[in-house]
């Protein structure tokens, strides 16, 4: 209960501070922090206009995509306390049913008809195809060092180890922030600002999309972002008592937030070519952790 | 002889011009052109006269500063060879002479629509059935891109074969803004009119163009340019020059989605921009070159403010492109992305940047030069890869160079001497050429003059008008979505191209 609050107060900032981050280091003023949040309540005030080609699929996408990623959130932990789902193996259902949102946001993508909405897809549905081996080879790697299989328990026992554990939070944290910008589309792997077609990929696939449904697409973005912000954040927080890891939590999404934004003001977008080749890298990261398991338990001689 | 040499901006009798018949004529110029790299065609149209076409075709040679200029009469019912079965760089021309006169090639192999003038021969081709280029397959798919484009700057459309995320064939459909400024400058009989017009050709290229008109006018009409008015031109053009690359710079940047570089550079193309407000009141350089006289000199006072801002642009700009060309992930970009070869530079004639980009030495200054130019040895950028990263090199390096010409002519400024127009009315029967270097390349403008000196013809040609097909091919194989960076690095004018 505790998780879904705090990442939905994450969300109403966290965007906001991607953007001022970007607009300080490009010398400008740029939009107050919760702008984003404006846009949306904007955008939620105005009906959709659907284009005659495309059905029924396309309409009910935004929504589900929505709710796959609300009922991901829900299995977040946060701290002491349990995400709202709590089950053996939970990890795994984070990410099917974040797959699941992102399939319907494919075929409604397709369901346009647009040729730049097929291309987009096919480079989401790639990119997120070669990062999936990378999450569950490192949730797998926690899951057998800690022994336990849900969300929950693995973070909170993840502590209690050596030095070790230690060396494989920093790994995993790289792994997962690399993930949390390649499920967001954001830089190196996309440039959320483009308004060129050609070179999008999220973008393009909700080109359609307008009013309501743009709405709930975009704090679904929000929302994205901020939960895989917290499950970041779990893999710095054990057992700290609250009065120590709610402040930690936001401050630890702030951060990410500024790098972010830091990474988006200071290097180019990669070539399309070369963002599959760079996904995958991620995978021999985890691997990496895999291995430093291995080693931990004696497995591996 | 069967045709004539001229130099830029020389005016002669049009009698003076060999007429020959048409089998002569393509034998002379595509002999011209084939095994020399030296030359290229700056322009070839048709003028009607008795209801027959008489085709002039220019041919100018970089070495020699000459320019060959022959001409035949043709007739519009009768079927021809084409040049561009022989050499492909007549190809936009004689696309252009069929539209306009309906004159038939047996042998053209790409005979589309230019820009569906509004005196074209046959009104129904339209803009809505452009017979693009299709293919069958089940593997390939077709983007259509445009014609409004996405940063809603000027529209045209742009036909992609794709397989996958790999680009096959570009296939770019023009025309969609032809405003008919050719027939305009016949139509308007006022030297500022006419002067204006030449200013809308192309937004960005203001100077280029007036300039190419200014000079071609004095010479009609018998003027001698004043060094005042030559240099004011040729400061101006160097200015517009850096501010535009500046400006190019900055959105090659947005297209990589390089957010320091795309700010920087857009900053420090603003103050540059803005001189012209201070020098001629007007930020886009409007009303500042006018043939036959010099309205607002340059003064003192102004050369020292553009000392000062080019004091403020210059270490700016070094550290940022310094900056932008050792981050790697900028330069994977660049490199190796969009290359033209260098025999397809050579078969296509491409002008200016996208010339020099592979090691063809072709620019107006050194090798038809007119202003100013015909005293300052002037020494073009080459590069040698014909990619994203020669066009953009070329860009910065061009800019650094501009700076050190325009430091150099301010240290003397000649007095000023011609504020009014002091022109006579232009030569009867008269053939003038006027060839400009423009930051985007070679502009020419062709002028003919009938029994009483008013204007029978005046043909213009923008830079973009041989470089578009250079963007086609210079995509081929490589991921579509490289296109914007490709064809920001060309950034070549719809407009001018459609006039």
């Amino acid at each position: 209960m505790l998780s879904l609050l705090l990442i939905l107060i994450a969300a109403a900032f966290f965007s906001g501070i991607i953007v001022r981050t970007k607009s300080i280091a490009s010398g400008r003023k740029g939009p107050g922090v919760f702008q984003p949040i404006k846009d949306v309540i904007r955008l939620f005030k105005k009906g959709a206009v659907y284009s005659e080609t495309t059905s029924i699929i396309f309409r009910i996408a935004p929504t589900i995509y929505f709710a796959s990623v609300v009922m991901a959130i829900l299995v977040i932990p946060f701290d002491e306390s349990k995400g709202i789902i709590s089950f053996k193996g939970d990890f795994i259902f984070f990410a099917y049913v974040l797959a699941l949102g992102k399939f319907f946001n494919i075929i409604a993508a397709m369901d346009t008809g647009s040729s730049f909405e097929g291309m987009g897809a096919s480079r989401e549905a790639l990119f997120s195809m070669f990062a999936e081996p990378a999450f569950f080879i490192l949730m797998g790697s926690l899951a057998l060092l800690t022994g336990h299989t849900s969300f929950q328990e693995i973070f909170y026992s993840l502590h209690v180890g050596s030095y070790i554990s230690y060396a494989i939070t920093t790994l995993a944290t790289f792994v997962l922030i690399m993930i949390t910008m390649i499920e967001n589309s954001r830089m190196p792997i996309d440039d959320p600002k483009t308004h060129l077609e050609l070179t999008m990929v999220h973008e393009v696939m909700i080109l359609d999309n307008s009013g309501f449904d743009l709405g709930l697409i975009l704090t679904t973005g929000y929302l994205k972002f901020a939960m895989y912000g917290a499950l970041i954040v779990n893999l710095f927080i054990g057992m700290v008592p609250y009065q120590y890891s709610i402040p930690m939590f936001f401050i630890i999404q702030f951060i990410i937030a500024v790098v972010v934004g830091l990474i988006e003001s200071f290097m180019a977008r990669f070539r399309m070519g070369h963002n599959a080749q760079y996904i995958f890298a991620l995978t021999s990261v985890s691997l990496l952790i895999f291995f430093g398991v291995l080693l931990v338990l004696e497995k591996f001689v | 002889m069967n045709y004539i040499t001229l130099f830029n901006q020389q005016t002669v009798p049009v009698a003076s011009i060999p007429e020959i018949n048409y089998f002569e004529f393509l034998e002379l110029n595509t002999g011209f052109i084939r095994g020399h790299k030296e030359r290229h065609c700056v322009n070839y149209f048709g003028c009607i006269e008795n209801e027959k076409v008489k085709l002039y075709c220019c041919i100018a040679d970089d070495l020699t500063h000459e320019i060959f200029v022959s001409s035949s009469i043709v007739k519009t019912s009768s079927i021809y060879a084409s040049f561009t079965s022989r050499c492909l760089c007549f190809e936009k021309f004689e696309r252009e002479i069929h539209e306009n006169f309906g004159i038939k090639y047996n042998d053209h192999p790409w005979l589309k629509p230019v820009r569906y003038a509004h005196n074209r021969s046959d009104k129904n081709k339209t803009i809505a059935n452009y017979p693009f280029y299709s293919i069958d397959s089940e593997e390939l798919h077709e983007v259509g891109v445009g014609p409004i484009h996405a940063g809603i700057i000027e529209p045209g459309h742009f036909r992609f074969l794709c397989n996958g995320e790999q680009i096959l064939h570009l296939e770019i459909q023009l025309g969609f803004q032809h405003r008919g400024i050719e027939s305009l400058f016949l139509e308007k009989k006022k030297i500022n009119q006419r002067a204006t017009l030449a200013e809308n050709i192309a937004g960005d290229t203001v100077i280029g163009h007036t300039s190419a008109f200014s000079y071609l006018w004095e010479s009609l009409c018998g003027f001698n340019t004043t060094n005042d008015i030559a240099f004011a031109r040729t400061l101006a053009l160097e200015i517009e020059r850096i501010a535009i690359h500046t400006g190019d710079l900055s959105a090659v940047c947005t297209d990589i989605a390089y957010q320091l570089g795309s700010s920087v550079f857009g900053r420090l193309r603003t103050p540059v921009i803005n001189f012209f407000q201070e020098w001629c009141g007007n930020r886009l350089s409007k009303s500042l070159v006018r043939p036959g006289c010099n309205l607002f000199p340059f003064t003192p006072t102004l050369a020292i403010r553009l000392t000062d801002i080019l004091n403020a642009f210059e270490p700016d700009f070094t550290e940022m492109v310094t900056e932008l060309f050792k981050l790697p992930s900028a330069l994977s970009r660049f490199e190796r992305t969009g290359v033209v070869s260098q025999e397809d530079v050579l078969s296509l004639g491409t002008v200016g940047p996208s010339a020099r980009m592979n090691a063809l030495n072709r620019d107006i200054r050194l090798s038809h030069p007119f202003g100013l130019w015909k005293n300052i040895k002037h020494d073009p950028i080459i590069k040698h890869h014909g990619d994203v990263y020669s066009r953009v090199q070329i860009r910065k390096e061009e800019v650094i160079q501009s700076i050190q010409y325009i430091r150099t002519l301010i240290e003397n400024i000649p007095e000023c001497t011609t504020y009014e127009n002091v022109l006579e009315k232009p030569k009867p029967d008269s053939f003038v050429i006027s060839l400009i270097e423009g930051w985007r390349g070679e502009i020419c403008h062709c002028a003919i003059t009938d029994s009483l000196g008013e204007l029978k013809m005046y043909k213009i040609k923008d830079p973009s008008f041989h470089n578009w097909l250079a963007l086609a091919l210079a995509v081929r194989n490589n991921e579509i979505s490289d296109f914007p960076i490709c064809n920001k690095s060309f950034n070549l004018s719809y407009c001018g191209h459609d006039l």
